[in-house]
């Protein structure tokens, strides 16, 4: 479903933001690109949404988005949950761009802890919302530190927390935010973000951009650079598998959200993506449910 | 042990000096050390010596001075025109810092096996099985009982975490080991268990090293070579057993006749 | 029959509606008007103001009645209306020693020149609830003095003449930093350290500067002095080339006397700690001022050990729009990722159990 808005928002600039303060943006999210995974500091603003509600995301979508581009907003892979459905209103308000629930036909795509199940191509732009954008600061709490650690490739103490949960689990157990090594310098977090879609960072045709408001970074990802998660030789990085596929469109290769149907432990598992859902459901594919969904 | 009288010393200091706004904390501090050689530096506490081994081991920046390193690839070098960088690298891999409190060179919240092989990840280890295969000969070399490998520093004994402490420095064999009262807060059997097991380590690896400690047993037992200071500066120096046994300083003696004698 | 969660544009829409019913109210009962609040709550708008970095009663006082009370709420809304402002002049300091001070004590003397002036304080109230506020009544006039007239000279500038406190060297051409622009970075500067506390949230920062008081990086404070009033603004414009005032605001103003410190080379003289505040925010200032000259450990030379000195732990969580931002992001749906932990744990548990029959197999 695509629409359309042609009234904006009686009094704001174009995206809400003064054309200075895009500029800004800009300019950091250049600087990102040129040295990806490195975070750069920003001055992020106050938005009109509350600080943990994706406002890294929205500046940096406000700072790239023009009047020819099409925006997606997914969060936790479905275009309506409800905060997906204020950040695209925010956009069609104060842009008056076409907004879309097809990944293949955006332009640009912000996302908060999912990307989407449909390959991305080149011209794509994906926008993540990150809370905490510093992989090490559940090790190391000071920001000057990290910085030096950054600055210095010393990221011995993120593998001595893999080495940890080996020990302690017999695996890794992070299985999401799972740490990335970009381009073969700089240990970036990919945001919360299930470790079931890291493999999809490598290599990735489309732009991936990262906006952390309140933390004031944006970092970046250009097309076709290297992005490996770390693990161990002998313990290698393994995505989520689920022992059932969509209860709607069978999908067996998707990230499946847990329903509970009954408080008697019944459950279900549905594709997280709605938009790779639909698209199965309508080129015939049908899960457990079968055409009864419909 | 026998040295190379052609060789490079390992660490050359010259005219080594730190300042706090007038108070001169050490001055005037010159010496060789040579591989495989053990310097004591002793004096009571405010003589300067913890001063002089923070400097000595890029801690702190000197006043005045150099302190020069034989590195492995790229021969002498004077350890405060490097990068940040280098020293932060030479600080996890040539050299080892044994802290007086074993609790701030330790991760305490994280395994033994994983301070052990902190090190060896730091420079690039990714193979878990190895790594920890590594930390748990590391243990049974400084004595810690290999079941303890996935327990943490907290619940160690003072003696096992100074232990685990010297396990942690030297698992990337380091050519040079920095110590600051490496036996201060333990008891005296465990003293004498931990020297027994510092000076086998500094013989079979072949070890350098600086240790510094009021305690003149200590420097008797582990210490080619001695350096007396005295309010920031060194009295006296020459091989152990001569400055202990015949101090020529009326400080040296002053401290030499002050161990009680059992 | 599962049916995909779906019609969250309704349920949007229809929670604004709710809400706005919820804020008026009983219908029965007068609306509050903005001036009401601007007139009869002005310490809340003070706080607004403050917090929100913008002096403008009105606006501050919209906030509050669009925020339904709720103070950090309508701290927020200032913060986001400020940001779509734009910036057309950077003023002069402001010369609070020509304040038109309506209250100013000071701890440290007995009395002073300008005498001590309570203003509306609450300070020497009975903390017993006024039933008779329930109704509303005539306010018995307060009786008029003749307006204060003398010099009011700043307790720390009389210090500073004798030597006492340490000195404090303005300079005109430093560039001050500006956290609505530039991102957090440390080592923090002093005025960059102010500025943040000044947006801070009065409550944390009351709390930091309690725990100095209690030990935590103890700095021996005397309040100096605490002045509030009306100061001029002034901007020099460059097709002038010299000030004008462009109007007046009304600051709170306290300035701790602190530990003094000295050594062998220096003789000893009283630290500074300073705290400034819009409105009539005596509880704000006061606890600027005890947690900026805590932060100040690391430059005077002192052990930093307690959390008010430890300037990224403060500097970091001050921010009370940051902190209800990502604390109550936490409502937000996070259900992929707890799939994630969840699948995690019970394969976990599962291989655990497995080992456990395994072992009492053998």
């Amino acid at each position: 479903m695509s629409m359309s808005h042609a009234q904006t928002l009686e009094g704001y600039n174009f995206a809400y933001l003064d054309e200075q303060t895009k500029r800004m943006i800009r300019r950091a999210i250049l600087k990102a690109i040129a040295v990806p995974g490195y975070q750069v500091p920003f001055g992020s603003r106050e938005m009109p949404l509350p600080y943990g509600w994706g406002t890294g995301g929205i500046q940096v979508t406000a700072g790239v988005i023009g009047q020819a581009d099409t925006l997606k907003v997914i969060d936790q892979g479905a275009d309506d949950t409800t905060n997906a459905v204020s950040i695209r209103h925010f956009f069609a308000r104060t842009t008056g761009v076409k907004t879309t629930e097809r990944t293949e036909e955006a332009t640009i795509i912000q996302t908060r802890h999912r990307i989407p199940e449909r390959s991305l191509s080149e011209g794509q732009v994906l926008v993540y919302q990150v809370p905490i954008p510093e992989p090490l600061r559940w090790l190391e709490p000071r920001e000057t530190e990290t910085r030096k650690m950054h600055a210095l490739a010393e990221y011995g103490v993120m593998h001595v927390k893999l080495y940890e949960d080996i020990a302690r689990f017999g695996r890794i157990a992070t299985s999401y935010a799972y740490p990335v090594m970009v381009n073969g310098r700089y240990l970036m977090s990919p945001s919360p973000i299930p470790k079931f879609d890291n493999p999809k960072m490598d290599n990735m045709p489309a732009l991936q951009l990262f906006g952390a408001g309140r933390e004031k970074r944006i970092y970046a990802i250009p097309p076709y650079t290297k992005v490996e998660s770390l693990d161990f030789e002998d313990h290698p990085f393994e995505v989520q598998k689920w022992d059932d596929c969509c209860a709607l469109c069978g999908a067996q290769d998707s990230y499946l959200d847990e329903v509970i149907t009954d408080d008697v432990g019944g459950r279900m598992f549905v594709c997280s993506d709605t938009d790779y859902c639909e698209d199965r459901r309508a080129q015939g594919h049908f899960g457990p449910l079968g055409q009864a969904a419909e | 042990m026998s040295i190379d009288i052609n060789a490079t010393p390992l660490l050359s200091v010259q005219n080594l000096g730190k300042d706090y706004g007038n108070l001169v904390a050490c001055t005037d501090v010159s010496f060789d050390l040579w591989p495989g050689e053990v310097l004591g530096i002793v004096g009571e506490s405010g003589s300067g010596k913890t001063t002089l081994l923070n400097c000595l081991s890029a801690q702190l920046a000197p006043s005045r001075g150099a302190v020069v390193y034989d590195t492995r690839i790229d021969g002498p070098r004077e350890i405060f025109e490097m990068t940040e960088s280098e020293r932060r690298l030479l600080m996890r891999t040539d050299w080892g810092l044994v802290r007086q409190n074993p609790r701030d060179g330790l991760r305490l919240g994280v395994s033994a096996g994983a301070n052990v092989g902190e090190r060896l990840m730091a420079v690039g280890a990714r193979h878990y099985g190895d790594i920890r295969a590594e930390a748990a000969n590391w243990l049974q070399k400084v004595e810690i009982d290999v079941g303890r490998i996935d327990n943490v520093p907290s619940t160690f004994s003072g003696g096992m975490q100074q232990r685990l402490q010297i396990a942690r420095n030297l698992v990337t064999e380091p050519r040079l080991v920095f110590m600051d009262e490496p036996t201060g807060g333990l008891d005296v059997s465990v003293q004498a268990r931990l020297l027994d097991l510092l000076r086998g380590l500094v013989t079979r690896l072949g070890l350098s090293a600086i240790v510094v400690t009021h305690d003149l047993a200590v420097a008797r037992l582990l210490a080619h070579r001695l350096m007396v200071m005295r309010q920031g500066r060194v009295v006296e120096q020459g091989l152990t057993d001569q400055v202990l046994d015949d101090p020529q300083h009326p400080y040296t003696q002053l401290l030499v006749s002050s161990i009680l004698q059992p | 029959m599962y049916v995909a969660v779906k019609g969250g544009e309704k349920a949007i829409r229809n929670a604004h509606r709710l809400l706005a019913e919820v804020r008026r109210g009983d219908l029965g009962v007068p609306e509050l008007s903005v001036a009401q609040i601007k007139e009869q709550m002005s310490l809340a708008v003070d706080r607004v103001m403050t917090e929100g970095s913008l002096y403008d009663r009105d606006l501050a006082a919209l906030a509050i009645k669009q925020a339904r009370g709720d103070l950090v709420e309508a701290i927020f809304l200032l913060r986001a209306f400020r940001t779509t402002l734009a910036r057309f002049a950077i003023s002069s300091p402001i010369d609070t020693s020509k304040m038109k001070a309506q209250r100013r004590i000071s701890a440290t003397f007995k009395d002073l020149p300008g005498g001590q002036v309570l203003g509306p304080t609450f300070d020497y109230t009975h903390r017993l609830l006024d039933f008779a506020l329930m109704a509303e009544g005539k306010v018995p006039e307060a009786e008029k003095a003749d307006a204060v007239d003398a010099a009011m000279p700043r307790v720390t500038d009389m210090l500073n003449n004798e030597g006492l406190i340490e000195r404090e060297i303005a300079d005109d051409e430093a560039v001050v930093a500006d956290l609505t622009r530039e991102p957090l970075d440390f080592p923090a500067e002093r005025n960059l350290r102010l500025q943040n506390l000044a947006r801070g949230d009065e409550g944390f920062l009351l709390a930091m500067g309690y725990s100095t008081q209690r030990g935590y990086g103890n700095s021996h404070p005397f309040a100096g002095e605490i002045r509030m009033g009306e100061v001029e603004v002034e901007i020099v414009p460059e097709e002038l080339g010299f000030a004008i005032s462009i109007g007046d605001i009304f600051v709170t103003e306290c300035e701790m006397v602190n530990q003094f410190k000295g050594s062998a080379t220096e003789a000893p003289k009283f630290t500074r700690g300073y705290g400034l505040a819009f409105g009539e925010a005596e509880r704000k200032a006061m606890a600027m001022a005890l947690v900026d000259r805590a932060m100040r450990a690391r430059e005077l030379g002192e052990e930093v050990k307690a959390p008010a000195q430890d300037e990224e732990f403060v500097l970091y969580h001050s921010d009370n729009v940051e902190a209800s931002g990502f604390v109550q992001h936490l409502k937000l749906p996070h259900y992929v990722d707890f799939q994630g932990d969840l699948e995690m744990v019970r394969n976990l548990r599962a291989e655990q159990k497995q080992a456990e029959l395994k072992m009492a197999g053998e």
